[in-house]
């Protein structure tokens, strides 16, 4: 029998896959029993009510996706009252996505969002969907470390950090989030991008750009997950592109102590579940008694840390 | 290998609310006219428990030069669960489409479902009128047969750029259905005309309610009767999605509602919606 639980902070994870903020929601409940996810990663949310973007929302891009959804947001007093409950439920513990357009009203959401029943706080501090040109707080050190003692001061609850990628700043950012008061790092989020419809000539976003998401985002997560667990010394939790097992693997390797599946649940809703039974096998197969045990282990010796945090391709 | 559902359902969820992510055997799939082609599946029973209007999300295979990401929604034509089988009728219109008109017997197609909320049919509505053009109709298959199992009274109105487009007519046609055709090319097709002959239907036989899907010509014209002699109707919209399940927020339109314009996830409060509160687009 293998070991697939993980630690992230305090909170012990019966395994390290769990569902990536924006791709999940109470309705997949309707396709598997939810207690075989190692957490329940909500929507983001934000304070107030929020409509979100105008349509079309998603487009497809060679084998991925762009998305402007807008974070729609039914504001903090009926998520309390309707998903809290709904998710108590469930023994996997919830953790709660949450946004704000400045850091005072972040982290104002964030005391209010500390509640029994909420296992882990996510803060977006990386959706470059919000207004001011997608501008986020992750995008350089300084506004990263404002904001996450800003919402380290708001709540006793373990803060995970999810970082965006459309920083030169990656290890910088890390240690800014870390500093901070993060007990673990999402890396990360879409990438801003575009895709223009050559037929009318009009971007085929409503929103004109979005975020790219799925398999082609995923060696430029998986590096920043790689320099993140070089760079700092809470977990890292994977996220991008990750589709298949081996996919999981690779970001475990890399240095991720968990990960996140977003995308790929959206052509597959069951692959999460499909991952635990593969994930389990492989370690079985190896025996490796503990999916622990993968975390971290690149060979990746040679490498000197010039090259490790390097923000630009050789 | 066999049609076959991929993994273990939750109990706790209602079985008319469980959706499946299964695999199901293609038995055929052919073209009916120039436009249009049939998609028989051989599906395994748990996912045909369906209700008329419900959809199916589709992964189109990956195929030659067609590469689509996304799976791709698309309404159920026909569910018979004692011959275990899913039916759809679709236009090759993209990608998706495409790819899916590659697929010969013997293949499997991957697909989620049944998804959202389908027609209503009250009990003491009896006489129900089918209003849709082209591939729309086949959104309305599986009600017009509900209907006759109800053994309620029929009419469908079916319009086409041109007589030989019309599609599924025969089928209405068996269930009881009385057929009014009217095309383009005919010059039978425009507004004033349907809404005369709807009028005299209703001040005929009589209609109970209203049903349609897809066109905002016809949605307006729905609308504009239904208000005027207070018969109640449903339309099943489309939107792009994602998801398909509720999960990703993508499928947003706006409908009336008390409190002014909302937005409803037409992949989990639709398809099917009530006639008034939809609007134009």
């Amino acid at each position: 029998m293998v070991d697939l639980s993980v630690q992230i902070g305090d909170l012990c994870l019966k395994n390290p896959i769990m569902p990536a903020s924006g791709t999940f929601s109470e309705d997949l409940a309707t396709v598997f029993d939810l207690n075989q996810l190692g957490a329940l990663v909500t929507k983001t949310i934000t304070r107030g009510i929020r409509q979100g973007n105008p349509t079309p929302r998603v487009c497809e891009v060679s084998g991925s996706m762009l998305n402007s959804i807008g974070i729609p947001s039914k504001g903090v007093g009926p998520f309390i009252a309707d998903m809290v409950p709904f998710y108590q439920a469930y023994n996997s513990p919830l953790v709660v996505s949450i946004s704000g357009n400045t850091a005072d009203e972040f982290a104002r959401l964030c005391e209010e969002i500390s509640v029994p029943g909420v296992a882990a706080i996510e803060v977006n501090i990386s959706c470059p969907n919000i207004e001011e040109d997608g501008k986020a707080f992750a995008m350089r050190p300084a506004s990263t470390l404002d904001v996450m003692r800003k919402l380290r001061a708001a709540t006793d609850l373990p803060l995970w950090a999810k970082l965006t990628p459309n920083t030169g700043e990656t290890s910088d950012v890390a240690r800014a989030a870390e500093e901070g008061g993060a007990d673990a790092l999402v890396v990360s989020n879409t990438m801003l991008s575009m895709s223009i419809d050559v037929k009318s000539r009009k971007p085929r976003l409503g929103n004109l750009m979005g975020g790219l998401s799925g398999p082609s985002l995923k060696p430029i997560s998986l590096r920043m997950a790689y320099q993140c667990a070089k760079a700092v010394d809470i977990p890292v939790i994977g996220c991008g592109g990750i589709s298949t097992i081996d996919d999981v693997l690779e970001y475990l390797i890399a240095g991720a102590s968990a990960v996140q599946v977003g995308t790929a649940t959206f052509i597959h809703p069951t692959v999460m579940v499909q991952m635990i039974g593969a994930l389990e096998a492989y370690l079985t197969e190896h025996n490796i008694p503990s999916v622990r045990d993968l975390i971290g282990s690149v060979r990746d010796e040679e490498a000197a840390d010039t090259v490790v945090f390097m923000e630009a391709a050789p | 290998m066999t049609a076959a559902v991929l993994h273990v359902t939750p109990d706790s969820v209602p079985a008319n609310e469980r959706v499946f992510e299964s695999e199901c055997l293609v038995k055929s799939n052919m073209p009916v006219n120039n436009d249009y082609r049939l998609l028989i599946l051989d599906a395994p029973a748990e996912i045909l428990n369906c209700t008329p209007g419900q959809f199916f999300h589709i992964q189109c295979p990956v195929r030659g030069g067609h590469q689509p990401y996304l799976r791709r929604p698309m309404s159920i034509y026909g569910y018979f669960p004692e011959k275990g089988e899913l039916q759809f009728l679709y236009k090759i219109a993209g990608e998706g489409t495409a790819a899916l008109a590659e697929l010969e017997s013997g293949e499997s197609l991957n697909v989620v479902g049944p998804l959202g909320q389908g027609f209503h049919i009250a009990d003491d509505w009896q006489n129900l009128l089918l209003l849709a053009r082209g591939v729309g109709l086949a959104t309305l298959a599986p009600l017009a047969l509900e209907a006759q199992r109800l053994g309620k009274k029929l009419t469908a109105i079916c319009s086409a750029r041109s007589p030989e487009l019309l599609m599924s007519i025969d089928y209405f046609r068996d269930l009881g259905a009385e057929i009014i055709t009217v095309t383009d090319r005919e010059g039978t097709s425009d507004l004033a005309h349907l809404q005369g002959v709807i009028e005299g239907l209703i001040a005929g036989p009589g209609i109970d309610a209203f049903y349609t899907c897809g066109s905002n010509r016809l949605l307006k014209l729905l609308q504009e009767l239904g208000a005027k002699h207070g018969i109640p109707g449903e339309i099943a919209l489309e939107q792009q999605m994602a998801c398909g399940l509720g999960m990703c927020q993508c499928c947003v339109r706006s409908f009336r509602a008390e409190n002014g314009i909302v937005h409803k996830r037409v992949c989990k409060e639709g398809p099917v919606f009530d006639l008034q509160e939809a609007m134009g687009w």
